[in-house]
């Protein structure tokens, strides 16, 4: 074994052992992305198993101005809705409680709904205003009930007794989810998400780690050893990505056993994008620890670009929910082809071929950092 | 294996750190680098260990010009840092194999070497402990076994007992001694005279980056313009008519006066205290206290800067 192995091997054996006896940084590591993920996971849906869940419902007040046959049938059609919980009340009692966020919205019939619903139904009159009043800070909520409203409203319309020859609703909606894994399952892409967001933290701790060491006086002593540049900083980066491939492990162990995430594509492939990751992770905090200064300022900053990558990168919220323009930008930004490349092979069930792309930039992303990293680093000045 | 700084200069920026230092160490024998702080005795030792390249002039191990990042040349060095350079976290032992590995040691040869420094050290019964455990002067030890293990023939000790308590620092000193008797080469920092005094067969004095001084302890005293130091106390300053006949005594090379107290350099002190005495009691002043003294490394740097160690 040549003493510059053997060296190398010392360097990375004592980054791990450090990191495996912090128990901080094991905590914040390896539990934090678990729980966070979880949460995040049970919120935008669980592991999708039908029927399984209960469905959150919206709740939702009605005012019913008419008290008409037709609006009581929409009442009764509306509150036999599994998606929504219906309340009678007032209207002004209905808009305060929408206004204090009790309800989500309300929907207010006017007098004389039915005459002049049916009317213009077949053309004759005008149509009836209904008031739709709805919390401004959930937006998205409004088409939905507006949806479910119109749905409820026609098929009672479209009943017999109301208008003798119109027709029902012509046609029926086949819900079928598109992915060739089993099923989707929320937990695989938080736990994506919030795995890369916790190893960047920890690849920033690798980093600021490297600084304390120059102020210190123990990268003075290191680098006092026969060691050349790339022995000192490679074994840095394969350590802190070692790391991040025994916390990824472990953060999908878990996401496999409780939250019931698989790898439904291909393995191979998860194992090209992890490691791509790592090393991405790795190489961030090298460049952080070749930029910075003073381990506070360096560490605000660094956290501060972090969690800009890891937002844009669609690792809260999926990107697909971006503005388009947003989603063009974000594919210059490296943690976006990492969430894409896990949830590729995991809830996505796509081949190898998928983790191609993924691998491929991130990997020279990894290249550009360590080269940014090695021109800037300051070899003399401790 | 001759250590030799040749004409070494650096300057970071518009600050010359270190100008023109040229000595040489020798096997065996301990050269101590004595100078205040920012005398450029660190920057020297960064020259010295390879961690830092010359502006000018070059180190010489053996005839080999010393190089920085991988150059096996460094193998023949031991650095000991001044800041305690231990993985705080890990037990000694693994600060050791740690250390070790970084010089290509592995299995049982590692092994044999940490029982050694260990021993050395005196630190064998707390291998298993973490140095955060340690006593300032147990963690300075290590620090120092650390850079033991290569069996490095040439041992660079940058201001190593720093913090350290007295029974502790004779323990490092009888560690360095002994380390020297084994015929390694020794190059030691600080700016405790005490310390060059006791440990060191040759001193370079530095200041300002330069050598003002480069010989044995015996001769640096020699060179000083007195032999000898008498310090009095008495309950009133003596007068200007006082000092003026105190300064005419045969035997009397200088006169100083700091408040109550009185100094006095002479070579022959035998002669000159008793008529010190005898004019100033003759005057009516009483002495409370009297001191004398050799004259020291201190008085060498100050007849060599006008300025005192503890002054910069």
């Amino acid at each position: 074994m040549s003493a510059t192995f053997t060296a190398f091997r010392a360097l990375v054996r004592k980054d791990i052992a450090i990191f495996l006896r912090d128990r901080r940084a094991l905590v914040v590591s390896v539990l934090t992305p678990i729980v966070v993920a979880a949460f995040f996971g049970f919120l935008f849906g669980g592991t999708g198993a039908g029927g399984n869940n209960p469905i959150s419902r919206m709740k939702v007040g009605i005012t019913d101005l008419d008290g008409s046959a037709l609006t009581k049938a929409v009442l009764e059609s509306l509150g036999q809705d599994a998606s929504l919980e219906i309340q009678e009340l007032p209207e002004d009692q209905a808009q305060a409680l929408v206004k204090s966020g009790k309800l989500r919205a309300a929907i207010v019939f006017p007098a004389g709904f039915e005459s002049a619903a049916t009317g213009a139904l077949v053309g004759a009159g005008n149509m009836p205003d209904v008031k739709l009043l709805y919390d401004p800070s959930q937006s998205m909520i409004r088409p939905m009930v507006a949806g479910l409203l119109s749905q409820h409203v026609m098929q009672r319309l479209s009943r017999p007794n109301f208008i003798g020859n119109a027709k029902p609703i012509p046609f029926n909606i086949d819900r079928i989810a598109v992915t060739t894994g089993p099923r989707y399952n929320s937990y695989a892409h938080s736990f994506a998400g919030m795995s890369i967001q916790f190893i960047l933290f920890m690849g920033i701790d690798a980093g600021i780690a490297l600084l304390m060491m120059r102020q210190e006086g123990m990268w003075r002593r290191l680098r006092a050893a026969p060691l050349s540049r790339g022995v000192l900083l490679g074994s840095r980066v394969a350590a802190t990505a070692l790391i991040a491939i025994m916390i990824l492990a472990v953060v999908y162990l878990v996401a496999r056993v409780v939250f019931d995430v698989r790898i439904a594509g291909s393995v191979p492939g998860f194992v090209m994008v992890a490691c791509a990751f790592a090393l991405l992770a790795a190489t961030t905090g090298l460049m952080i620890a070749s930029l910075g200064r003073s381990v506070g300022a360096t560490r605000g900053v660094a956290m501060f670009s972090v969690l800009i990558l890891v937002m844009l990168g669609g690792a809260w919220v999926p990107s697909f929910i971006f503005p388009e323009w947003l989603q063009h930008v974000t594919e210059f930004v490296p943690t976006r082809w990492a969430v894409d490349g896990l949830d590729a092979t995991t809830w996505r069930g796509l081949p190898l071929q998928a983790a191609f792309a993924p691998t491929a930039i991130l990997v020279g992303w990894s290249a550009l950092f360590a080269a940014i990293a090695v021109w800037r680093f300051n070899w003399e000045d401790d | 294996m001759n250590l030799i700084a040749d004409r070494l200069q650096k300057k970071f920026g518009a600050i010359t750190a270190v100008a023109d230092v040229s000595f040489t160490a020798e096997p065996g024998k301990i050269l101590g680098l004595l100078g205040p702080n920012g005398a450029g005795k660190s920057t020297t030792i960064s020259m010295l260990a390879g961690l830092t390249t010359p502006d000018s002039g070059s180190v010489r191990i053996d005839g080999a010009i010393l190089g920085t990042g991988a150059d096996p040349t460094k193998r023949k060095l031991g650095l000991v840092t001044q800041e305690i350079a231990l993985l705080e976290e890990l037990p000694a032992r693994m600060n050791l194999e740690f250390f070790g590995g970084l010089y290509g040691l592995s299995g049982p040869a590692l092994g044999a070497r940490i029982a050694a420094v260990l021993e050395l050290t005196s630190l064998s019964d707390r291998a298993r402990d973490p140095p955060s455990t340690f006593s300032g002067g147990m963690r300075r030890r290590l620090n120092i076994a650390c850079a033991l293990l290569h069996e490095p023939q040439i041992l660079l000790l940058d201001e190593p007992t720093v913090g350290v308590d007295p029974q502790s620092r004779n323990a490092i000193f009888e560690t360095i001694e002994a380390l020297a008797g084994q015929g390694r080469t020794v190059v030691y920092t600080t700016h405790y005279m005490e310390e060059v005094e006791r440990l060191c067969d040759r001193i370079v004095i530095v200041d300002h980056g330069r050598v003002l001084a480069d010989d044995t302890l015996e001769a640096l005293l020699a060179s000083a313009p007195v032999g000898n130091k008498l310090t009095l106390k008495y309950d009133g300053a003596p007068d200007s008519a006082a000092l003026a006949e105190i300064r005419s005594l045969p035997g009397v090379v200088q006169v100083d006066l700091a408040g109550a107290e009185l100094s006095v350099s002479a070579n022959d002190l035998g002669t000159a205290a008793p008529r010190v005495l005898e004019r100033l009691a003759a005057r009516g002043f009483s002495c409370q206290e009297l001191t004398s003294r050799r004259v020291n490394l201190e008085d060498v740097f100050l007849g060599l800067t006008g300025r005192t160690l503890r002054d910069t």
